[in-house]
């Protein structure tokens, strides 16, 4: 990096050596009538453009070259670390947020370190090295050329700053005639039925005229900064000349001198002008390094607890939850008391309103988030202490949020985990995904579009499914991943897992009372509490609320 | 993904014929303001040639100054007044430019996206099942947002730079004929490193921004997978391949960059040069012209204010030509978009109404399918001879697997899709004989995806009738069971629906689109699995709310929940685009086929 600056210095003070030599060879050169003297001169000016030229590539690629290293290895950490946050870490952040940490925020600091390598060099040694050179030339023509340079700096800077909340105001403008257009194709049906297409012509001409009259705004004032610009820099240039004729006939200047002043006035100008942007351009980049900062600096969440004696209880059961309580932010709680026991093999059955915490508990277990109190253990041990691969190497999880990415079919039942073909359809064929896949000419190599809009609601919940039980792993979850499917398919999928996971403790999350019905423990949840624990027969005598869901969904009356 | 990252994807290369159809197209926009236009123009030239006055004035003072027999100031002063009156109006002139170019764009471009919002919504419902939401929004945003930095920028600059180097030529040609010759050298290197720039460098350029947009793609797409990842304990797998695709990026960013390094510097060597070589020879005629071997006058013969002139001029003259390629490549993305945007322009509507449509004035309700064959394809039938009567009031349920053709029953009612052959009626007339407005007002819909727009409770619930009041709009929201609800929010009625309707539950949703249905008061209803993805509870509450929306109607119903279909007059079971079962509830569970096999699933 120090060469780079080495460099590129070099380069820039080069550069800035060519009026110098213009006017010497015009002023004192010309006067000895010597073809070869001004010849020499000018390969001498020539060498310089040419070398000027190879020290600024040079330097350039070096910079170049430097902000790859530099944002790359950003961008890998800050990403390490998104992944790595604990769950309620990225809740804090927002999904959204820490989107454009990652995209936007990094970007704007690449830019800025690529522009400050190029500029920052380049700006400040053409803004002194022009003014010292002008200065022994003439120091009093400097002193006016000096004078004009705050006032560039300040239109410049005061209006680019003006410039950028207007131009947020035009994204924003941006986003909202955006949100009409989203809005209007995805109820396209509904409007086509209520034929409101004059009403949807209105509501987006609002929208449209104010992205018009903002963009108006912001172009009408940003439009100033070239004129000015222009105007200031050569009022500068007059006034050398006007000035230059007063030291001239006084004998303290020369003509020539006027020209290379003419030249350096351009360059120290067009200097200013990348120093005010780069002030600009700063602000921007501050923010966004703050941003990026922000994450970097969370601290790791989750750690793996030290085993003390709390830690093991004494228990053949696979799962058990021991007075958990919940909540997200410390107010009211999501989940309370929660106390159950599960044997090994066996199949739990959670069913309560939206709301009522049944993913929350499945957190809980796969440790998302710590509970606020009471303990959870697997095989007799509190999850807090067991280490997070082997945690997680525990489950198999197919989740309401359901995540299918643009890759194969295979791909995305594989994640990654060291699973063969084989393994992949016998799990596809459990989840009853094996006749749709198939049906693809290209099968399991079928390509899925980003977030699975190729195939339909059922199909993703039951590759979601295929997934979770490629692994054949020791704890099932079935966070209301079969909601999509018809009745008959839940029923095969059910019957499938009854058989061919007998190893495996499954935890159904659902709406439907058929689907858990079967299940040795069935909780029924409602505003974080249990109010009903059991078998089916025995929640229909004991839970009225799950008697209500029950008959409403199994037609219950009509069938005696 | 920015707009370039979008450009450097879909950007084409246009053959010469559309090419030329799309300037006269655009054109047509411009001129239809030939009021900014014209003003645009003249403002352009007057501006560019004030400017190129300049240096002649500042070259006549440096005559001036260097004169032999001391300062002859008359001339300085009147060189410098008129400098600065030059400098002053191209500068007045450039900004009242600027300003008429950003109204003349922003003029164009709000019709333009007025244009293509209309034209989207005339469009038949086909087109937005085939074209995804995104595309359709990067229309209206990036390629106008193209349209209109070319239209309001590159169109003056083109003007502009086009009269700068025409301009500069004349005058440098006035100054002295024979130092024109630098520019045989320097021209040449310019054009050479122009091709240099767009052949080798901007598809470098191009990867660069398409590797950009993949890398964000992949990194949104990831971080929306957050909680899958976490329970598989998956972060390393994804962050290792997430590190491939960076370093990836990255060196399409280093390979971009690497040539790019070389634009900057390359034009000020150009700038250099002219200047180096213009001081070699202008110093070589100066010396000459000094010491009388040259005679005032004749073609070699140059003062040292002509010397300075040239120098500027030369400036003014290299800058446009390398600025040359970079425009060009800018009209040639505004070109590709304006494409893109015309394409959806013409785009067929819907056709119109038949000439001797029929209005609806009251509908009874009465449907009849007589022996409708349809299929979205050619090569693939969705419904083969489906006959269904449905009379006035009565509820039709609709089951099936899916992809039986449920919801195409549906397109086909509406109108969304035309039957292939035989014919659909209402109360007795082909629907195609019917005005569309009125067939669809007949209707009444509540879908799967809840739709609510961003706007107050009271605005959307309205949306079904738009001139109801307010005490009307509160018994819809009473009959869907919402009332108590939306009273109880601090702001009421006039609640704002946020963005992505977090603030209200999808139950809530349900029945405030249930609500805007009854106010709509269509004889007609359909209901396309109004009650999935939400719990049982909820559904119990909105199954009420239906109850009393279907009162008296026509309704369709689809669903899977069979509860919710039990009471229906009617029970067609669809299978691979044929009706296989017919019947009531009772009825078809008697017969003991896919209907009493699907209910009984649910009690296995």
């Amino acid at each position: 990096m120090t060469v780079g600056f080495i460099i590129k210095c070099l380069g820039t003070m080069i550069e800035l050596l060519i009026p110098y030599i213009l006017t010497h060879i015009l002023k004192n050169v010309v006067v000895t009538e010597n073809l070869y003297k001004v010849l020499f001169w000018g390969m001498l000016m020539l060498a310089c453009a040419g070398s000027a030229c190879v020290c600024n590539v040079v330097a350039n690629r070096m910079a170049a070259r430097v902000s790859k290293i530099f944002s790359e290895r950003m961008r890998k950490d800050l990403f390490e670390k998104t992944m790595k946050l604990s769950a309620s870490q990225t809740d804090k952040f927002s999904i959204p947020s820490l989107e454009s940490r990652i995209t936007t925020d990094t970007y704007n600091v690449h830019n800025f370190i690529g522009m400050m390598q190029r500029m920052g060099v380049r700006a400040p040694i053409l803004l002194l090295g022009g003014i010292i050179i002008t200065m022994i030339m003439d120091s009093f023509l400097s002193l006016v050329m000096i004078a004009i340079l705050p006032f560039i700096f300040v239109t410049v800077f005061t209006i680019s700053k003006r410039g950028v909340p207007l131009y947020a105001g035009v994204q924003r403008s941006v986003d909202g005639m955006v949100r009409v257009v989203r809005e209007d194709m995805q109820g396209i049906r509904v409007i086509k039925a209520l034929s409101k297409n004059n009403y949807e012509n209105q509501r987006y001409d609002k929208v449209n005229l104010k992205l018009s009259k903002d963009e108006r705004r912001a172009g009408t004032i940003m439009g100033v900064v070239n004129p000015i610009m222009t105007m200031l820099m050569n009022f500068g240039i007059t006034a050398v000349v006007a000035m230059s004729a007063l030291r001239v006939s006084k004998g303290l200047s020369s003509p020539e001198t006027v020209i290379a002043f003419m030249q350096y006035f351009t360059l120290i100008s067009m200097a200013m002008m990348s120093v005010s942007r780069m002030f600009v351009m700063y602000t921007k980049c501050a923010a966004s390094a703050n941003r990026i900062a922000e994450v970097l600096n969370t601290p790791v969440d989750l750690e793996v607890m030290g085993a003390d004696d709390t830690a093991v209880i004494d228990t053949d059961k696979h799962i058990v939850f021991k007075d958990v309580c919940f909540s997200y932010l410390g107010k009211t709680n999501q989940l309370e008391n929660i106390s159950f026991s599960l044997e090994r093999g066996g199949t739990l059955g959670i069913i309560g309103a939206t709301g009522s915490g049944k993913s929350t508990l499945v957190k809980l277990l796969l440790r998302f988030y710590d509970t606020t109190s009471g303990q959870i253990y697997i095989n007799g041990r509190d999850i807090r202490t067991i280490d997070k691969d082997e945690l997680t190497s525990m489950f198999g999880v197919a989740l309401q949020n359901d995540f299918l990415y643009a890759d194969t079919i295979e791909e995305n039942i594989i994640f990654g985990r060291d699973l063969s073909h084989e393994d992949v359809v016998s799990a596809a064929k459990i989840a009853q995904a094996d006749s749709f896949i198939t049906s693809f000419h290209d099968g399991y190599e079928h390509l899925l579009s980003p977030k699975a809009t190729n195939i339909s609601g059922g199909q993703k919940q039951r590759v979601l499914i295929s997934r979770a039980i490629a692994a054949r792993p020791d704890i099932l979850i079935l966070d209301d991943s079969s909601s999509a499917l018809d009745y008959k398919t839940d029923a095969n999928l059910r019957l499938a897992l009854k058989e061919n996971m007998k190893e495996s403790t499954i935890v159904t999350v659902a709406q439907r009372v058929s689907s858990i019905k079967d299940c040795d423990i069935i909780i029924v949840l409602d505003h974080g509490k249990i109010i009903g624990i059991g078998k089916h027969e025995h929640l229909l005598d004991t839970c009225p609320e799950y008697k209500e869901i029950s008959d409403s969904q199994m037609g219950g009356a009509l069938i005696d | 993904m920015t707009r370039a990252q979008y450009n450097a994807k879909h950007n084409t290369k246009l053959d010469g014929k559309t090419t030329r159809h799309i300037i006269v197209r655009l054109g047509k926009y411009v001129f239809k303001h030939w009021y900014l236009f014209i003003p645009a123009i003249i403002f352009t030239l007057t501006s560019n040639h004030l400017s190129l006055m300049g240096p002649t004035f500042s070259g006549k003072a440096i005559n001036a100054i260097a004169n032999k027999n001391g300062v002859d100031y008359p001339v300085v002063w009147d060189s410098v007044i008129k400098m600065l009156i030059c400098y002053f109006f191209s500068a007045i002139l450039s900004y009242c430019l600027a300003v008429i170019m950003v109204h003349l764009s922003q003029r164009i471009v709000y019709t333009m996206r007025k244009q293509l919002f209309q034209k989207l919504n005339t469009l038949p419902v086909t087109y937005f099942d085939k074209t995804p939401v995104g595309d359709i929004v990067s229309h209206i945003s990036y390629d106008i947002d193209t349209i209109n930095s070319t239209l309001s920028h590159d169109l003056v600059q083109v003007m502009a730079s086009s009269y700068t180097v025409l301009g500069s030529l004349i005058f440098m040609w006035h100054i002295s004929k024979p130092m024109l010759l630098v520019f045989a050298i320097t021209v040449p290197i310019s054009i050479w490193f122009t091709r240099y720039k767009s052949k080798k460098v901007r598809p470098l350029f191009r990867e660069r921004s398409r590797k950009y947009g993949e890398l964000n793609g992949y990194a949104e797409e990831m971080l929306s997978g957050c909680p899958s990842i976490r329970a598989y304990g998956k972060e390393n797998v994804i962050c290792g391949r997430f590190n491939n695709r960076n370093t990836e990026t990255m060196n399409a960013y280093y390979r971009a960059e690497y040539h790019g390094a070389a634009l900057g510097p390359s034009v000020n060597f150009i700038n250099n040069l002219s200047i180096s070589l213009v001081t070699i020879l202008g110093g070589i005629l100066y010396m000459y012209s000094q010491s009388g071997a040259i005679a005032a006058g004749t073609l070699f013969f140059i003062s040292l204010g002509n010397v300075a002139e040239f120098v500027q001029y030369s400036r003014k003259f290299a800058g446009p030509i390398n600025e040359f390629a970079n425009i060009l490549h800018e009209f040639q993305s505004a070109f590709s978009a304006a494409e893109r945007v015309f394409r959806i322009l013409d785009e067929p509507s819907e056709p119109k109404d038949k000439e001797n449509a029929v209005e609806l004035k009251k509908v009874n309700g009465r449907v009849d399918f007589e022996n409708v064959c349809f299929g979205y394809t050619v090569n693939k039938q969705i419904l083969n001879n489906v006959s269904v009567k449905a009379d006035p009031g009565k509820t039709i349920a609709i089951v099936g697997p899916t992809g039986a053709g449920k919801t195409t029953i549906i397109n086909l009612l509406m109108r969304f899709y035309d039957v292939n052959s035989g014919e659909i009626k209402l109360d007795g007339v082909k629907i195609t004989d019917i005005k569309r407005y009125d067939l669809r007002k007949a209707y009444t819909m509540v879908l799967q995806d809840t739709w609510l727009f961003n706007g107050t409770i009271f605005d959307n619930i309205v949306y079904g009738r738009e001139n109801a009041t307010q005490e009307e709009v509160e018994q819809a929201a009473k009959a869907a069971r919402i009332d108590k609800y939306i009273e109880s929010l601090p702001d009421g009625y006039m609640t704002k629906i946020s963005d992505d309707g977090v603030n209200i539950s999808k139950g809530q949703r349900q029945l405030i689109t249930i609500a805007r249905a009854i106010l709509s008061d269509a004889p007609m209803l359909i209901l396309d699995e109004a009650t999935s993805n939400v719990d049982s509870r909820t559904e119990m509450k909105i199954q009420e709310a239906l109850n009393e929306l279907m009162k008296g109607r026509t309704c369709f119903i689809i669903a899977h929940r069979l509860s919710t279909i039990q009471n229906a007059n009617c029970i067609l079971v669809l299978q691979n685009g044929e009706i296989t079962e017919q019947g009531t509830h009772d009825e078809l569970l008697k017969k003991g086929g896919f209907y009493s096999t699907l209910y009984n699933s649910q009690f296995n």
